[in-house]
């Protein structure tokens, strides 16, 4: 045997036994829409896939690729991250559903997790929060601190999640201000600090004094405190920007999920789920209430949190009529989740129409 | 529908400073153009200004340096283009290409450790006076200074490229290289001249984005300015009064579209997100009627042996 073949033996033989050792690991891939440090939407995600690693420390390898493009681009990236060997692929966006129910069908072994989606199959689950849940107590610090009257919403496309939101935050707004009225802007994108900026810019123009954003990216934050008007976080604390603009924050909190799942697949007791939680187990957070809103609107947002986490109230209970004037719910009849999953109407009182 | 909430006043200012950035890319690529090279590597140059002022501004805490670490970041790039189309011959398309591709990436990587942090911030001058004039006050005096800065480079471009000898030089080399170069001029050297200022524009464009416009730092946040800086320069067909225009029509559209969507306008939003590359083709069309040529030597490779 000569040389080079003992050689080329002992490389392909060290090769495997790499791959061996690789094989002992857990590897759970993360699929971003955006940057790591959007500060925002993937951040948090990242977090999440951070306190996997930190929670099993040498039995899970992370494998992350961010900005990846929702269509034909996403695909590829998850198919990249099946071939590479992932066990569980974490599909981030809403705009990645069919990318992943199609990769799906070509990797049975492979589990796979898409965020904020509908469509399941037998290795694909699917997982959101219920965001409304936080909107809603948003809406209600944004009705009491509006002086004059126009609450600015920055939107990024209009599916169910995002009209769910604009339709919660509205009701409680209007419900502790009856002369509330939103300004809607469509930007078609979750992450463009630009554009996010010329739409928050262009909402104060026109008179609001209070910015909620279902955008990424904290430029809308830096818009407002040049204005001086008040502002949410979105999807992350945005704690740099408190006391003001930002007055409090949703924060979506996805690390015991993640580590939940990733325990299910090392133990192989992981099942197609469908999972949809709120402020109760703590997959929705409020951000601490900056002293820049008043106590007592204070108290009563917290008094809010604790109804909803305790199931004594929910964000749509009815008497509630949908913008045509149409009834929807009746006193004291709270909406169903299919409803709510599928809403593509807004509530009675809010102007505009929903781009179709 | 509501358009008495849109104020025209701070409509026309917030268009000039969403115009600003590919107001300042545009112009310098321009004079790269008029001086016979096609960098198409704007976008990178841009974004490579972003991170370098960024950064610069926010360990010096002044974004006046950081704007100078731009325009230096921008040129130093540029530079790398200059290297190889003129020193090295290389295609010019593809070098380009590859600058954006570069830039890119460079400035991901110089990003690391930059996301989530506030710039220090770029004081608008508030002219006594003139900016409480009605309506023109908040219009025209009361910007930051990068504003009045690619403002004044407008004019300065239009003056020196037209009624200055340099300017001749720099088109005689943009229209005829062999005949230029027969008259004695140094092509490669003032190529090389007009790439790094068109770099330095760039890198302007890009930091004020990332310092004022934004402003904070995110990786590809320039999201195709510079593409849009090139097509302007074709658009404006290589003069710097149009360059203007057309930033200012480009710019204007796109904030008059968000708030015509704020105004609750019931025009479908798909339509009014496109609006502004619609209206620049049509510009295009009705533009291309003047009979003003591109520069006749653009993007050919020039040898002192031809």
């Amino acid at each position: 045997m000569s040389l080079t073949r003992i050689l080329a033996s002992a490389v392909v033989a060290l090769g495997m036994a790499g791959a061996a050792v690789a094989e002992d690991k857990t590897k759970v891939g993360f699929i971003y829409v955006g940057p790591i440090g959007d500060g925002g939407w993937t951040y948090e995600h990242d977090q999440g896939r951070l306190a996997v690693e930190e929670h099993f420390g040498d039995k899970v390898e992370t494998v992350f690729q961010e900005s990846v493009p929702e269509g034909a681009d996403a695909e590829r990236a998850i198919t990249q991250m099946a071939l590479q060997g992932a066990d569980l692929i974490f599909t981030t966006s809403f705009g990645y559903m069919d990318s992943t129910i199609n990769v799906a069908s070509k990797f049975p072994d492979v589990k796979f997790e898409h965020a904020t989606g509908f469509k399941t199959a037998d290795n694909v689950s699917v997982y959101s929060a219920r965001f409304y849940e936080g909107r809603a107590i948003q809406g209600h610090i944004a009705g009491k601190m509006t002086k004059s009257n126009v609450i600015g919403y920055i939107a990024s496309f209009p599916i169910p999640e995002v009209i769910r939101g604009i339709n919660a935050a509205y009701i409680h707004a209007k419900a502790v201000n009856p002369d509330v009225e939103f300004k809607v802007i469509w930007v078609y994108t979750w992450f463009d600090p630009p554009k996010e900026a010329d739409a928050a810019t262009a909402l104060i123009d026109q008179g609001a004094d209070v910015i909620l954003q279902h955008t990424d990216s904290t430029a809308p934050q830096a818009a407002a405190e040049k204005a001086g008007v008040i502002s949410f976080g979105q999807a992350s604390d945005m704690s740099e920007y408190a006391p003001l603009p930002r007055v409090s924050s949703i924060i979506d909190n996805w690390a015991p999920y993640y580590v939940a799942r990733t325990q299910a697949v090392i133990d192989g007791s992981w099942e197609s789920t469908e999972t949809w939680d709120g402020i109760a187990p703590g997959m929705v957070e409020i951000g601490a209430i900056s002293e820049a809103v008043p106590a007592e609107i204070k108290a009563e947002a917290l008094a809010m949190k604790d109804l909803i986490a305790s199931g004594q109230y929910h964000p749509f209970t009815g008497p509630l009529n949908k913008q045509d004037g149409t009834p929807w719910l009746a006193e004291g009849e709270v909406a169903d989740d299919g409803t709510l999953l599928g809403m593509d109407f807004y509530v009675e009182g809010l102007t505009a129409e929903i781009p179709q | 529908m509501d358009l008495s909430s849109i104020n025209p006043t701070l409509l026309l200012a917030s268009l000039i400073v969403a115009s600003t950035p590919i107001l300042l890319a545009a112009l310098g690529e321009l004079v790269v153009e008029r001086a016979g090279v096609l960098n198409l590597g704007v976008e990178g140059m841009m974004i490579t200004g972003a991170i370098c002022g960024f950064a610069i501004a926010v360990n010096t805490g002044s974004p006046f340096v950081g704007f100078i670490a731009a325009a230096l970041g921008g040129a130093a790039l540029a530079f790398l283009f200059a290297i190889l189309t003129q020193f090295a011959l290389a295609n010019q398309v593809a070098s380009g290409l590859a600058l954006t591709l570069f830039g890119l990436g460079l400035s991901a990587l110089l990003g690391q450790g930059y996301q989530g942090l506030k710039p220090p911030p770029t004081s608008d001058i508030d002219i006594p006076i003139l900016s409480d004039l009605p309506i023109l006050g908040p219009v025209l005096f009361s910007h930051d200074p990068m504003v009045y800065l690619a403002l004044s480079l407008v004019a300065a471009v239009w003056f020196v490229l037209n009624r200055t000898r340099a300017g001749l030089i720099l088109r005689a080399v943009g229209e005829n290289h062999g005949a230029a170069h027969a008259l004695g001029y140094k092509v490669i050297r003032i190529r090389i001249l007009a790439i790094l200022f068109g770099g330095a524009c760039a890198g302007l464009g890009g930091a004020y984005l990332s310092l004022v416009r934004v402003p904070q730092w995110t990786e590809g946040m320039t999201a195709g300015s510079g593409w849009i800086a090139l097509a302007l320069v074709v658009f404006a067909s290589w003069k710097a009064g149009r360059v203007l225009l057309g930033a200012w029509l480009f710019g204007g559209i796109s904030v008059l579209q968000l708030n015509l969507q704020a105004a609750g306008v019931a025009i479908p939003v798909e339509y009014l997100s496109m609006s502004p590359y619609l209206i620049t083709i049509l510009v295009l069309v009705i533009m291309s009627a003047d009979k003003s040529r591109a520069p006749g030597s653009l993007g050919r490779t020039f040898h002192a042996s031809d």
